[in-house]
């Protein structure tokens, strides 16, 4: 048998590609809280919160709606997006002249309202969603045996964060929310709705979270705590990336899965906390950020 | 039926005589917090006129161009855009009468090319200089239009401010200290386009320090200091007020 480093080839492979998919996760959700921070300068502390409810919305809708996965994978992120949306205009925008601080602490408490509420409903022990018919199975690699599910969680939660970079960096609706996370007064002086903007920006980054919560749905047991766990890791992946570019985000949410994925080969026990070791390097080395830009 | 409410800037143009003042501004305060740093601003701008605004540096020019865009904290008094009151209108309203604003800092996007900075202002009428218009008339920034906005030099980022407001169809621009700190040749290729935008027809604001460049370019100039405007003096009259105004200016 083939070993790297004194470990089996397959088991090696599989770490990585394992750790490919919880990256795609990352990814995806430090994406949203960058494009979040951006233009509207909090922390989005609702963030788990709001994958957590893509989960459930996926969930729900399928026990009393009868909504299948692939309309659910459509549909939730905009039901959701659109909560996002309503939050922003009626209580993030009262609070948009104070200190950050106070969104940060909005965000959080709506999250400890939301998880209350549904620990109160469905408790904390979670559910399962059924793994949708076609991804029933798996596809051997020659080395592991991936799930299906998983390759599929891989390629959608990447196409996803390269359609979200083609909108900010290559689109009109993009640039203006680059130039408004610049200098978002002067925007409003060349006529353009900021207001309207940061509404929709936060619904699309929100959006972005249900989605990710929708694909963790056949994944993860679904659980109104599933996302609080996830988050903290998020914000050191955040921390790591620095807030400076998409393609930042997407590549530490990438290589963090991984190297998450290898310590659980060569050292288990760190592997739940091999991420906050990297963040306190990179604070200690690059304060930034690995893509951040310096102020 | 309509409501004049319902009715874009254009149209409204259209219903109303043309007002021969595109800018009026009576007793205009403004204040930043607590600060109150216009006390009752009172001046007026023809359709086509080139206007200055002269003063010390803290005398209220740039604060008074920015309360026309809205962008201080509060305002009182009257501010009519071509026959409109904008005070209360919100800030992404005002551009849409047909103001360009040419930030003093100039306000070039680091995260967007020169072509996307280019385009990034919504267009508010659609008479506005074409593309190939504005390359024509800044060459160098046909030539870096691939390049960060801010890598471009002091002179080349201020052509591209004034460029960006022109591709928009505004006819009443506002424009802060645009040759300060730029290279004489560059000065002298701004003033050239100045000199083009009105015989346009543009009606131009300019808050200016260098008054050597302004003074023939400009029909009338107003002198601010405390926030207030302390004087008028029309091109003819400059001759006969050069030296009290120099002296009033600290020049």
């Amino acid at each position: 048998m083939t070993m790297i480093f004194g470990v089996p080839l397959a088991v090696f492979m599989g770490q990585i590609t394992l750790g490919l998919v919880n990256g795609a996760f990352y990814a995806l959700l430090s994406l949203g809280l960058a494009v979040i921070f951006g233009l509207l300068k909090i922390i989005n502390f609702a963030h788990g919160a709001q994958y957590m409810l893509g989960a459930f919305a996926a969930l729900l809708g399928l026990e009393y709606l009868g909504i299948n996965y692939w309309l659910a994978l459509l549909l939730v992120p905009l039901v959701v997006g659109a909560f996002g949306m309503v939050l922003e205009r009626y209580l993030l925008r009262r609070i948009a002249h104070l200190d950050h601080l106070y969104g940060l602490l909005l965000t959080f408490g709506l999250a400890l309202i939301l998880e209350g509420t549904l620990v109160n409903f469905f408790g904390v022990s979670g559910a399962r969603y059924p793994t949708p018919e076609v991804f029933q199975g798996g596809l051997n690699l020659g080395f592991m045996f991936l799930p299906t599910y998983r390759a599929w969680v891989l390629v959608a939660a990447l196409a996803m964060c390269l359609f979200t970079w083609f909108m900010i960096e290559r689109t009109r609706l993009g640039a203006y929310l680059r130039a408004g996370t610049e200098n978002s007064q002067l925007m409003q002086a060349f006529g353009v709705n900021v207001p309207l903007l940061i509404t929709l920006t936060y619904g699309f980054g929100v959006a972005l979270a249900a989605f990710a919560g929708v694909l963790a749905a056949p994944l993860y047991p679904v659980s109104p705590t599933m996302g609080s766990s996830l988050l903290i890791v998020v914000f050191a992946v955040v921390v790591i990336g620095g807030m400076g570019s998409i393609l930042g985000a997407i590549i530490t949410g990438l290589s963090m899965g991984i190297i998450e994925g290898l310590t659980k080969v060569y050292y288990p026990e760190a592997s739940n906390t091999v991420i906050f070791l990297v963040m306190i390097l990179v604070l200690l080395l690059r304060p930034v950020g690995l893509f951040g830009k310096e102020a | 039926m309509n409501t004049a409410e319902q009715l874009t800037p254009e149209q409204l143009d259209a219903t109303r005589p043309q007002s021969a003042e595109m800018l009026r501004v009576q007793d205009l305060h403004a204040f930043y917090g607590e600060s109150h740093i216009l006390h009752g601003v009172d001046f007026d701008v023809k359709r086509g006129e080139l206007v200055t605004l002269l003063g010390r540096n803290g005398s209220g020019r740039s604060t008074t161009l920015k309360s026309i865009m809205n962008m201080v904290g509060r305002r009182t008094g009257s501010i009519m855009v071509n026959g409109n009151e904008t005070l209360g209108m919100k800030p992404h309203h005002i551009p849409r009468l047909g103001i360009g604003y040419c930030p003093e800092e100039r306000g070039i996007f680091a995260s967007l090319d020169v072509h996307e900075n280019l385009l990034l202002p919504p267009t508010v009428r659609s008479d506005g200089m074409s593309l190939d218009e504005i390359y024509a008339m800044f060459p160098n920034l046909y030539e870096r239009r691939k390049s960060q906005g801010t890598r471009l030099s002091g002179g080349e980022q201020q052509m591209l401010a004034m460029a960006r407001i022109l591709r928009t169809g505004a006819r009443i621009l506002l424009l802060d200290e645009i040759t300060e700190g730029l290279a004489p040749v560059i000065v002298q290729k701004l003033g050239e386009v100045l000199m083009m935008l009105k015989e346009r027809g543009m009606t131009i604001v300019l808050v200016e320090q260098n008054f050597r460049f302004a003074a023939p370019l400009a029909d009338r100039h107003y002198v601010m200091d405390h926030g207030q405007i302390v004087e008028e003096i029309t091109a003819a009259q400059l001759p006969a007020r050069r030296e009290h105004l120099n002296s009033m200016l600290g020049v």
